[in-house]
């Protein structure tokens, strides 16, 4: 049993935030979004199924994975043999890796890319297909501080302009209090809501 | 050498079969499925045997048997490493069924050391025919499935982030294995087609990193020996098999000694 008194409401625009120590169920209650994990009971709506992107916690890229980036982006085109589609997605892939500053290491093989490099790419490979829902998993874990700000300033630029919704797992005291407009806060198997103004460093400091 | 009726069949069938199983290895490796295919190679024993006892084609006896257990295994989700115990213990109980049916049959020994074994000379051109169209549907469904099988095989868990059909993949990757191990099995033997399911995979591994040229390679690996095998078998008369083994393992570690020479340099 993960969750008790799961109760809330994401809705279309949120910048939101799941904070709570290790193992409170974050990336599970993500998973559960996402159909990936299965739930006892309950009830889980999601609106916009097809058009989430996820960036989950833990991926295996290993140093020989055999893709560059932009290969690597790519990935999540939708197959087409049309002419005019191709051409398009072309334009798409470039937008996307210029959005996420990778248009200059766009054949660097993504196996020896750095830990930054490879959050971009997984950014951009999430953000390909317009998604109306962008859920990352602690993404800007182990980012230096600048590399943090930008990867956090462009998801932020797309929540305000394109009404991006935005759920941010996140460990990090200074980019909830910066980024986020709501927090979801995991303890003891339940969940709850906290204003972001009443969000507090201890809230980062307790063990699971 | 050509100049033989059954040469000529062995070479076009170790040609289809080294294609499939050089493809389909790139993804045994990287799907971490060289110990399932070896077992697969195992289980097509028990089923040639099946087939011989129950007067159908050894063929199609491996098919029936390497598809069933494959797709079963495909939809067992459990932890992996719980599944390699079990897997094992399968596979033993596989062989003792094989060993018994071939004992129940009335065919005579040599049959049974052509389908463990392999062997050139067994095959006839109808047989020839029927692997051609089964290795051409293996690469038929290679193609259909290339961008999402490459984007599973390599990343799995960003595979089912995005919401690829997966568990989808799986299955029709394990069909693609359990054909490839039953038309191998018919040159190289259902002992060591496993060798040609992963080592010129394992090895392409070392020396290249896109997609393409590992396909390429352990195709190119996989061909190069069952070619090398098939003219060394036929000057000297010793199994087939040895050398195609001999040449993958040698390559293999050749490969190896390159990449760590490389990352010495
Ligand atoms: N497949 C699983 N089967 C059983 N238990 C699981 C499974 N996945 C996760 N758990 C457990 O569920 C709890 C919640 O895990 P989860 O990964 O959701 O935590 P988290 O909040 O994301 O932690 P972290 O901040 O460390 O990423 C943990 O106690 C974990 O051990
Ligand atoms: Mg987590």
């Amino acid at each position: 049993m993960v969750f008790q008194n799961l109760n809330f409401q994401i809705n279309d625009g949120d910048f939101i935030s799941l904070i709570g120590p290790n193992g409170s169920g974050k990336t599970t209650l993500v998973k559960m979004i996402m159909g990936l994990e299965k739930k006892s009971s309950g009830d889980l709506i999601v609106d916009h199924k097809q058009t989430i992107g996820y960036v989950p916690q833990f991926r295996n890229i290993d140093i020989d994975y055999p893709l560059n980036i932009e290969q690597f982006v790519r990935l999540n085109l939708k197959f087409t043999l049309s002419p005019k589609k191709r051409q398009s997605d072309n334009q798409l892939i470039k937008r996307i890796l210029e959005k996420t500053g990778l248009t200059a290491l766009k054949d660097r093989p993504l196996g020896l890319a750095s830990g930054g490099e490879k959050q971009k790419a997984y950014l951009a490979q999430a953000l390909l297909n317009d998604p109306k829902v962008l859920i990352l998993d602690e993404s800007t874990a182990s980012l230096d501080v600048e590399v943090k700000m930008q990867l956090m300033d462009l998801v932020a630029e797309l929540n305000q302009n394109e009404k991006l919704t935005v759920i941010f797992i996140t460990h990090d005291y200074e980019l909830t209090k910066k980024y986020t407009h709501r927090a979801l806060f995991f303890r003891d198997h339940e969940l709850q809501e906290v204003d972001v103004k009443d969000v507090s460093e201890d809230m980062f400091e307790m063990g699971g | 050498m050509f100049e033989y009726e059954f040469m000529r069949e062995a070479f076009i069938a170790s040609t289809f079969i080294a294609i499939t199983a050089g493809l389909v290895g790139v993804f045994v490796v990287s799907r971490n499925m060289s110990f399932l295919s070896h077992t697969l190679s195992e289980i097509g024993f028990a089923g040639a045997s099946f087939g011989i006892l129950v007067g159908i084609s050894p063929l199609a006896g491996m098919i029936i048997f390497t598809l069933i257990s494959s797709v079963a295994v495909g939809s067992l989700s459990s932890e992996s490493s719980r599944r390699e115990a079990s897997i094992s213990a399968i596979s033993s109980l596989f062989i003792g069924l094989g060993i018994l049916f071939l004992s129940l049959s009335s065919e005579s020994s040599s049959y049974a050391t052509n389908i463990l074994f392999g062997s050139i000379v067994g095959i006839s051109s109808k047989e020839v025919n029927q692997l051609m169209i089964l290795a051409l549907f293996v690469i038929f469904v290679f193609i259909i499935f290339y961008k999402p099988l490459s984007f599973d095989s390599f990343d799995h868990i960003g595979a089912r982030a995005a919401g690829l059909k997966t568990r989808l993949l799986s299955v029709a990757f394990l069909v693609t294995l359990a054909l490839s191990v039953s038309i191998g099995a018919q040159i190289v033997g259902s002992l060591l087609v496993f060798v040609l399911l992963t080592l010129p995979g394992a090895t392409a591994k070392y020396l290249v990193h896109s997609v393409p040229k590992l396909i390429m390679v352990s195709v190119g690996l996989s061909l190069a020996g069952v070619w090398l095998g098939l003219y060394l078998a036929f000057v000297t008369n010793w199994p087939v098999t040895f050398f195609i083994s001999a040449f993958e393992v040698i390559a293999y570690f050749l490969g190896l000694s390159y990449k760590n020479w490389k990352l010495n340099h």
